[in-house]
């Protein structure tokens, strides 16, 4: 049976009809056409898929399809405001945070959800954060540099403040 | 073709549990199958909508925490960091931040993996499974929960709807998980002690739980006898080791080896009673 689901995706409302099952990877990329998340191992353990589930960093190809009835998605079409790219993405270009580009949309929604909940994280937030989701070009430094920019950055022009050290269960 | 069901709460479950549908939460584990085997389910039930389901907090049951909380809203609960740090503690274990938002605590339970990381925890914990069903409630033990490998006394028109862990919990908590990496890795070994204090040197109510080493999550129940039997020594820590290696019976597999599996679990038995030794008593 087809049944409609209808969500907020990237802002805009959204209705797909398809089986409860479904993965929400496979409805975005071949139902709405929004290709940058990507499949690596379909098993949950690479990250290269992760999309923002109201506000959460999940891999789209664990959510099926009748879960998301009603919830709000961000994809990393979502993250960038139309042609712009986020400040986010501009110093993993300039630190080279990304380089074959395989992890990268996957990783960029993973730390946004990070620095969502935590403006200026920790090293070890940081790192056990992106714990899920698998780089092998970078060796992560880069990523962690980019951050450390970006934060270093939204410190000096006083947009953020320095998040409490060893926030309670994270 | 598959039919989806969504209730709002127990009784709207009720109604469509009686088509036995198969019973979905994060679908961590069970979607990854699903794509792998390419199979279909008739019907599937949604359980993370449903009220009674949701939210953790401490009321006169214990800490009483909704099968549907994610391991992320354990994790943050102030209630467990308080009373059940060494759930916290497997909680930021399992997978990585993408699965702890998913994976739920009642679908680790009815998933009935040896190797589930929240599983030696609630035993350790002493914890209840509050069950609904069209029958009623029922609270279980969750020591009786599990039958066998990879069953439980959950029937197929039945979900776990609660999961408490009785207050005031034990003093002494400590979790050890034992994998490839820290994380992501499906454990090779899981350990939970907990206890108190029976004054001198001594521990009490000693209760010592592991996962992956047997068919079913595990109290070892000779261990905990002989660890609450005299104060702690060296030459206790020691010989609980021994004991652990003799009474556990743990598998070889893609993960680990029986051998290594005894031998890990006994030391990780034998420095934490070492650690409680040298730590100055409350």
């Amino acid at each position: 049976m087809s049944t409609k689901y209808r969500f907020t995706l990237n802002g805009q409302p959204a209705e797909v009809a398809g089986p409860p099952m479904a993965r929400l990877l496979d409805v975005l990329r071949r139902d709405l056409g929004l290709t940058g998340s990507k499949e690596g191992c379909g098993e949950g353990e690479c990250g290269a898929c992760t999309v923002l589930l109201n506000h959460e960093a999940v891999c789209s190809c664990l959510v099926p399809l009748f879960q998301v009835e009603g919830a709000s998605i961000t994809t990393i079409e979502g993250i960038s405001a139309g042609d712009e790219v986020s400040e986010l993405q501009r110093v993993f270009a300039t630190e080279g945070g990304a380089q074959c580009g395989a992890c990268t949309p996957g990783m960029i929604v993973t730390i946004r959800a990070l620095l969502d909940r935590h403006p200026t994280p920790t090293r070890a937030q940081v790192r056990e954060y992106v714990s899920g989701t698998l780089c092998r070009c970078t060796g992560y430094e880069r990523i962690f540099r980019a951050i450390e920019v970006l934060t270093d950055q939204r410190l000096a022009e006083g947009v953020a403040s320095p998040s409490a050290k060893g926030v309670s269960g994270e | 073709m598959s039919v989806g069901y969504s209730p709002k709460t127990l009784a709207e479950a009720q109604e469509a549990l009686g088509k036995r549908p198969v019973k979905v939460a994060g679908a961590t584990d069970l979607l990854v199958i699903d794509h792998a085997t390419g199979r279909e389910h008739a019907a599937v039930l949604n359980v993370l909508g449903i009220a009674e389901l949701q939210g953790i907090q401490v009321d006169d049951s214990g800490l009483n925490m909704g099968a549907a909380s994610t391991f992320t809203q354990i994790r943050r609960s102030a209630g467990v960091v308080r009373h059940a740090p060494l759930l916290a503690s497997a909680a930021a274990t399992i997978g990585a931040a993408q699965i702890q938002n998913r994976a739920t605590i009642g679908g680790n339970i009815a998933n009935a993996s040896p190797a589930g990381d929240s599983l030696p925890a609630l035993l350790a914990l002493n914890a209840r499974i509050v069950i609904a069903g069209p029958r009623g409630r029922r609270v279980v033990p969750y020591d009786s929960f599990h039958t066998g490998y990879r069953t439980t006394l959950l029937e197929v028109d039945e979900l776990i709807a609660r999961v408490i862990v009785p207050l005031p919990s034990p003093t002494v908590q400590i979790f050890r998980k034992v994998g490839t990496r820290a994380a992501q890795a499906i454990s090779k070994v899981v350990v939970a002690i907990s206890g108190n204090r029976a004054g001198g040197s001594g521990l009490k109510d000693v209760r010592v739980a592991m996962g992956s080493i047997a068919a079913v999550p595990t109290r070892l129940l000779e261990v905990e006898a002989l660890i609450q039997s005299e104060p702690l020594s060296a030459g206790l820590a020691d010989r609980a080791a021994a004991l652990v290696e003799k009474v556990i019976t743990p598998i070889d597999d893609i993960r680990s080896t029986a051998e290594y599996r005894r031998h890990v679990a006994g030391q990780v038995v034998r420095r934490a009673l070492l650690v409680l030794l040298e730590a100055p008593t409350e």
